[in-house]
Parts: C-alpha cells; sequence; structure tokens
C-alpha cells in the first residue's frame, strides 16, 4: 500500500512537472509578455526596455529553470502586476474559490444523490421525469445566464440577497447554487443509472428475501455500489469547480483563484499563472487520488489493487 | 394569493431601491463599479483606465490641464520657465501636506522624479516618464527637471501621468506599499486597499487651493463588478451609485427607463486601419504598397454609418491621424467620402479590377472589425478575418507588419499630437509607413518650442499621412457614464471619473 501510494506521489510530481513546462511555454508562444505588461499605450521602445527590466530577453529555459529553482524552494515570485508575491495573492484568492467549491460540490450531491435514488426507485414514474427535466435544465442553461436570473428574482425583486460580493455566507448562496446546479445532472443521472443496474442484480434480490427493510436494502446495500463511480465523478467535477468557477466568480464578483487565473492569462502575469498553474493540477491530483481511497473505502474488493 | 406575493414583491423593490439611493446620499458615499481589476494603484506601476482615475483622485501633478479649456494651469507648481530647451524650472507651491502629514517641498519631486526616470526601477508606463532625465533641488520650493530630448509635450505630461509621491514615504513603501496604502497629496485619500477588488476613499479636508476644486462627497467607494449586467442589476438595486464604460446598447436601454442619468461623453481614443505601405509582410503582391488600392479602402468605408449604428453617442467621424482636440492635430487633411463606385474604380486603376484577397487582421471591438470587414468586401476587397490577443497581434506587428490591419489608440489621454502620431510614423517598429519625409516633420514638430511651428509641421505630416492614405483613420471613441438621480457630474472628454467634480444634488 505504501508503495502504492509513493508510486502515485511520484507520478504526481511528474505531472505537475510536465504541466508546468507546457504551460511556460505556451504563455511565451500566446503573447510577448513584455508588450502585455507595457500595456497598450506604449511604444516599440518602451516595450523592449520592459523586456530588459524583467529579463524576458532570455531564453524561455533559462526563464523556466530559474522559476522552477524558486518554487521548488517555496518561492513564486511576485506578480509583474500586483506587485505582491504569488503566494499570498494566491492564498488569499484561493479561501473564496475553496469556500465555493466546496459548498457548490455539496449542494449538487446534496441534491443530485436523493433525486438520483428517488428517480431509479420508480423508473418512468412522474418523478423520474421531473428529476430528468431538472437535469436537462441544469445542463442546458449557461451558467452566466441562470445567475442573472437569480440576480434578478433575489436581488432586485426580492432584496433577499446580495448580488454581488463575498464580504459574508449569505453571498456564497447565490453562487452555490449556480456552480452546484451545474455539476448537479451528472452526479443525478449516474446515480440513477448505477442504482438502476444494481437494483436488477441478484444480490439485491437475496436481501429483499432476508426480509431485510425497503430502507435498508436501498442505503445500505444498492447505493453503497452505485455511489463509487459518483464519488470519482464527484471528485473530478470538484477539480473543475475549483479551477473553472471563472464565469460564476465574474457574474458574482467573487474575485477567487479562478478569475485570477483568467485575467493574469489575459495580461501574461506569469508568475501568477505558474502558481496557479501548479494550484490547479495539484487539486486534480489530490483529488483523484482522494476518490480512489474512498472508493477503496466503500468497496473492499478495491482495496487490493 | 399569488397575483398579491408579486406586486408585494415588486413593491418592495422599489421601496428598496429607493431608500438604497437616499441612504447613500444621507451616509455620503458613492458607490462605484470598476470593471477592470486595478492590481497596484501606484499609478507608475499599472497602465489601465481605471489606474488613471485612481491618480487623479489621490495624487496631484505638478501642472493642471483644464479639461473644458485646454488650459494650462499651475496645481503642485505654481509656476513653470524653460531655461533652455533641455530644462524646465519650476516653482513649488508652499503649504502642501500630503495625506500622511509630510510636508510637499523640493525633494518630494526631485525624489519622485529621480525614480521614475531611472529605467531599473521599472515603471510600466516607460513612455510617460522617459523623457525625464532627472530633477535638481534649487532651493526648498524650486526645482528644475531635466530633460533627454527637447520635448515641448513635457507640461502636458507633466499635468496628467507624472504625479508627485512624498519622499520619504515613498522610500520606505516602494511600489508595493505605495500600492496597499498609497499617499498622496490629491482630493481624496486612500482609506483601504483590497487589491484589486475593493477601494475605499475619503475627501481630503485639508485639500490644497488647487484648480481641481474641492471634493464635496464624503466617501467613494470602489468595488471591481467584471460584468456589465452584474453591476447594472446593482445599480437598480440601489447598491451601485455609477457605472461607466456602459456600452452602448444597454446605456439606451437605460435612458429610455428615465430611472438614472445617462451621460455620453467621447474619449481621445481613435479607430483607424494601418496599411503595409512600406511592404514589411514581404508579400510578393502587395496591393496597399499602392496608392489607390489604400485611398480605395478610404473610400469605401461608411464612417458616418459606423458612428450612427454601432459607436453612437458622441463619436465623431475623424480623417486626420490623431484625435481632433489634440495639440497640433491639423483638420485640413485631405477627407476621403463614402463611396463605394470610387472605390471600385481606383482598385481597377491599379490593376485589380476584380479586387483581391488579403489578410484582415483586429485584437478588439469584433463587431466593429467585422463592419470594416464588409464595406472592403463590397468593393471587391476579399478579407480573410482574423482577430488575436492584443499581445500577439503587436508582435506580429512588430516582427513582420500585416496587410491591413483594425488598430485602434487612445494617447493615453495625452492631449498632444505627439502621443499619437509621432508614435507610428517615426520609422518604430510599429510604423507600416516608413516614409521619411514625414518622420522628419514629425521630429521638427516633436521637438520645436515654438507653438507656431510645431503646429504647422503636424500639419505638413498628418496633411502626407491623409494624401498618401497612409491610415484610413475612421471615427473617435465614447463612453457612457450611467447614475443615480441623486449625482450632479459632467464627464469630461479624456474617460477619466473626476470624483472631485462629483456632487449630491
Amino acid at each position: 500500500m505504501i508503495k502504492f501510494i509513493l508510486k502515485r506521489l511520484g507520478l504526481a510530481l511528474l505531472v505537475a512537472l510536465t504541466v508546468s513546462a507546457i504551460s511556460f511555454s505556451l504563455l511565451f508562444m500566446s503573447g510577448d509578455p513584455a508588450a502585455a505588461i507595457a500595456g497598450e499605450t506604449a511604444s516599440g521602445e518602451d516595450i523592449e526596455a520592459i523586456r530588459r527590466i524583467y529579463g524576458f530577453d532570455r531564453p524561455v529555459l533559462v526563464q523556466y529553470w530559474e522559476w522552477l529553482l524558486g518554487a521548488l524552494q517555496g518561492n513564486f515570485g511576485e506578480s509583474y502586476y500586483f506587485k505582491l508575491p504569488v503566494a499570498d495573492l494566491i492564498a488569499e484568492r484561493l479561501s473564496i474559490t475553496m469556500t465555493l467549491g466546496v459548498c457548490g460540490i455539496t449542494f449538487a450531491l446534496v441534491t443530485a444523490v436523493p433525486l438520483g435514488v428517488a428517480a431509479a426507485m420508480r423508473p418512468n414514474s412522474l418523478i423520474d421525469r421531473a428529476a430528468l427535466l431538472l437535469s436537462v435544465m441544469g445542463q442546458a442553461m449557461p451558467s452566466f445566464w441562470f445567475g442573472l436570473i437569480l440576480i434578478v428574482i433575489f436581488s432586485i425583486q426580492l432584496g433577499l440577497l446580495p448580488p454581488s460580493g463575498s464580504s459574508t455566507p449569505i453571498h456564497f448562496i447565490m453562487p452555490t447554487i449556480v456552480l452546484g446546479y451545474y455539476a448537479m445532472p451528472a452526479i443525478m443521472r449516474l446515480t440513477r443509472a448505477g442504482m438502476l443496474e444494481v437494483l436488477s442484480s441478484d444480490y439485491i434480490r437475496t436481501a429483499r428475501a432476508k426480509g431485510a427493510s425497503e430502507v435498508r436494502v436501498m442505503f445500505r446495500h444498492a447505493l453503497r455500489n452505485a455511489i463509487i463511480p459518483v464519488v470519482s465523478l464527484a471528485a473530478v467535477q470538484m477539480g473543475f469547480m475549483l479551477g473553472g468557477s471563472i464565469v460564476v466568480e465574474s457574474i458574482f464578483a467573487l474575485h477567487g483563484a479562478g478569475y485570477l487565473a483568467w485575467e493574469s492569462i489575459g495580461r501574461n502575469d506569469l508568475p501568477t499563472v505558474q502558481a496557479l498553474i501548479l494550484v490547479f493540477s495539484g487539486f486534480y491530483i489530490v483529488f483523484t487520488f482522494l476518490a480512489d481511497v474512498l472508493n477503496a473505502w466503500l468497496d473492499p474488493r478495491m482495496r487490493t489493487a | 394569493m399569488k397575483r398579491n406575493l408579486i406586486t408585494g414583491a415588486v413593491a418592495a423593490s422599489a421601496i428598496m431601491a429607493a431608500t438604497g439611493a437616499y441612504a447613500d446620499k444621507a451616509s455620503d458615499t458613492l458607490n462605484v463599479a470598476f470593471t477592470k481589476e486595478l492590481e497596484n494603484v501606484d499609478s507608475y506601476f499599472n497602465s489601465s483606465r481605471e489606474g488613471v482615475v485612481m491618480q487623479r483622485a489621490v495624487w496631484d501633478g505638478l501642472i493642471y490641464r483644464d479639461p473644458s479649456t485646454n488650459e494650462y494651469i499651475g496645481n503642485l507648481a505654481t509656476e513653470w520657465n524653460w531655461i533652455d530647451d533641455l530644462t524646465l524650472e519650476l516653482k513649488l507651491r508652499e503649504g502642501v501636506k500630503f495625506h500622511n502629514g509630510e510636508p510637499f517641498n523640493a525633494d518630494d519631486v526631485v525624489y519622485t522624479v529621480n525614480f521614475v526616470a531611472d529605467e531599473a526601477n521599472g515603471v510600466k508606463t516607460q513612455r510617460n516618464v522617459n523623457w525625464m532625465k532627472s530633477a535638481e533641488k534649487i532651493d526648498d520650493y524650486t526645482v528644475r527637471i531635466h530633460l533627454k530630448n527637447p520635448f515641448p509635450a513635457a507640461v502636458e505630461f507633466l499635468s496628467g501621468p507624472v504625479s508627485i509621491y512624498p519622499n520619504e514615504y515613498y522610500a520606505e513603501a516602494g511600489p508595493t506599499g505605495m500600492g496597499l496604502k498609497p499617499v498622496g497629496t490629491g482630493p481624496y485619500k486612500v482609506v483601504s486597499v483590497e487589491p484589486g477588488k475593493h477601494f475605499v476613499l475619503e475627501k481630503n479636508e485639508n485639500y490644497h487651493d488647487s484648480p481641481k476644486g474641492q471634493p464635496t462627497i464624503g466617501k467613494i467607494d470602489i468595488r471591481t463588478i467584471p460584468d456589465v449586467n452584474t453591476q447594472m442589476a446593482e445599480l437598480f438595486g440601489g447598491t451601485l451609485d455609477l457605472i461607466w464604460q456602459v456600452p452602448a446598447d444597454q446605456s439606451e436601454k437605460l435612458a429610455e427607463m428615465g430611472q438614472f442619468t445617462v451621460a455620453n461623453e467621447s474619449t481621445m481614443r481613435i479607430g483607424y486601419l494601418t496599411m503595409d505601405a512600406a511592404g514589411r509582410t514581404g508579400n510578393a503582391d502587395n496591393p496597399f504598397a499602392d496608392v489607390r488600392v489604400r485611398r480605395a479602402v478610404n473610400h469605401a468605408i461608411d464612417r458616418e454609418g459606423l458612428v450612427k449604428a454601432l459607436l453612437k453617442g458622441k463619436s465623431q467621424v475623424v480623417y486626420s491621424a490623431c484625435f481632433p482636440s489634440q495639440f497640433g492635430c491639423s483638420q485640413d487633411v485631405a477627407e476621403y467620402e463614402y463611396d463605394p463606385e470610387k472605390a471600385k474604380a481606383l482598385l481597377a486603376e491599379a490593376g485589380y479590377p476584380d479586387g483581391f484577397k488579403t489578410e484582415f487582421y483586429a485584437y478588439r471591438d469584433r463587431e466593429y472589425a467585422e463592419a470594416i470587414a464588409s464595406f472592403l468586401n463590397a468593393v471587391g476587397i476579399e478579407t480573410d478575418f482574423k482577430m488575436l490577443q492584443y499581445s500577439a497581434l503587436r508582435e506580429l506587428r512588430m516582427s513582420s507588419g500585416t496587410p491591413i490591419s483594425f488598430q485602434t489608440w487612445g494617447s493615453y489621454s495625452i492631449n498632444d499630437t505627439s502621443a499619437i502620431t509621432s508614435q507610428f510614423f517615426k520609422h518604430g517598429s510599429l510604423d507600416d509607413t516608413r516614409d521619411d519625409e514625414v518622420k522628419e516633420w514629425l521630429d521638427i514638430a516633436d521637438r520645436a518650442t515654438d507653438p507656431e511651428k510645431r503646429k504647422e509641421y503636424y500639419a505638413k505630416a498628418l496633411q502626407k499621412i491623409a494624401d498618401q492614405a497612409y491610415w484610413a483613420p475612421m471615427f473617435s471613441y465614447n463612453t457612457n457614464y450611467v447614475f443615480t438621480k441623486d449625482v450632479e457630474y459632467t464627464p469630461t472628454a479624456d474617460e477619466v471619473l473626476r470624483f472631485h467634480a462629483m456632487t449630491w444634488k
């Protein structure tokens, strides 16, 4: 087991290294960082000056090596734009994104799993249809539109919730719903499909024949098996939410890490982008790892793998 | 029951909107939205419009340009004289204090100028400062600024982007500290900064007798809200009092509702096409080397139509390669009227009776760029439309040029032709024409200290640019300001929000 974990960790490090190298070179290919820093009103000579000052005139490989050495020592440098240490900047922004991500995935799971179970219990019933409608809507509605509709209803018309910002927990209610709703359909459909498959299997029939209560059959026998792929999916969705909540962050002016990444890419803020990419890829790695562990806990057969 | 609920909700929202607005006036706080993140408030270390807005609120320049009359008035300096072409002597105002209590004197000017002029300090907006060599203290209230080359636009720059920092504080805090806790002499002092997100300003009760005038609104609360729709929702909800840079279509709707004041004002940004007259792309067949083709392009575009249908507001049609209010921006140049038939005839004369195919580049305002491309298509110039990121297109233009591209330039709100025409026609890396004569005239105009001589040579250069149709200047931009009826404000033509000029009704 330890050997397995070490192997996974080594692999994870390699993945992170590759991702950072690729993103570094991509940033240089996508545009001239000196031109981006100097701004739209700069002349050619100004850009050359910026290039010299920031050292962009050196080979990309040298610059990457320098960055990597710093990163290995925990020094991610200073943002070209904020003039602040990247680590502080990201820590501040990440707390918002993490809050949003955890709330979002919790909302998605809490609504999607019971709905999926209910839909599977009575396939093609009214509740199944209603759940289907809900999930199709969630998948079809763009979050920027859904977010605005919520703002119009709850902030402007009802005056109940603040439309933007992140200063209190109440500010996170609408963003959570929008972000969670987007992840909900896939989780619900997967729960439903898994449950249907499991419910038709022999051991459920056996459990029922033993006289186990329906609740026990559903949650003890069926859901525990059906939820395994859902856990993997939720882990991936969580990773997606942490890196990809850009639209939601932008609508509700949350200023999280996703929005920071989007803005930083636009202005070629290399140190910030590099560190963020490292953090995001780290999340994916950690969450897939956690999903494996969780699955192993849910399904003893996986523990030996 | 249901109906009651809805009516109740609407009534409640109406009450909330009303009380929200009154509450803000009552609490003397103006809530403003920025669309883009302002990363560092230190004005030498950002190049954004939001940065200029903050700079004008928090700091002062030595000189001030009245935005309505364009007249130069002393601000931190009371008088200024050219000792020679390279030396400007300024007498400083006495009794001014920075927000932290540090008294303002010659040391502050000398420190600020020497700091920003030193390339090693990495000021981002190099062109705003790199004309200065150094500053020298004559006595406590007299300084001399030494220039690298003759630069008559110095006074304009000293009234714009060059603001004076407190020497002791800046030496200690540096750009990072200044960004987090800005200290200036300006009409507003900074209470709190959450980088990129939230800025709170407070009226400077001890503001000196500045030509900017005294601030009246007590508190300015600025939040960054990237989504324009969210901004509008907050405006309706009463949690915002003023938004700006609102797109034309949305401003029209807001104006129709009558609930808010919608003000439109021109900006210094102009939109133009630049063509590969010098053959920098190295294309074997380069139609744009032929003046008749370039004139055809100029005749092909319905500038009036673009302004009326897309830009709207106070945008104007532009024929000269600069913004009309800029010093030296002669309007006495060839004007190419919209005439597709004439364009086709010119193309035929140049040997392209069936038109030709070309790559067409743009980096912003896709809708404008597409409309322009379709005007070209209509006269037979088939465009291969390419939309690039700003820095990518810029790099391409610098390295190998482009056949034709839609560009815009805001002159950094500098009211002088040297801020635009001289940027692009003096054989720099973005000069698509490389005309020696134009360069020579611009050099004379940029360096002459006699205003009449400057005007004369800018006019010569601009006339040749228009005559040779090196560019197709098209229109100026505008911006929309939307604010609650409680606020009294007249925007200026340079796209700078002036909080000190805003009052409650």
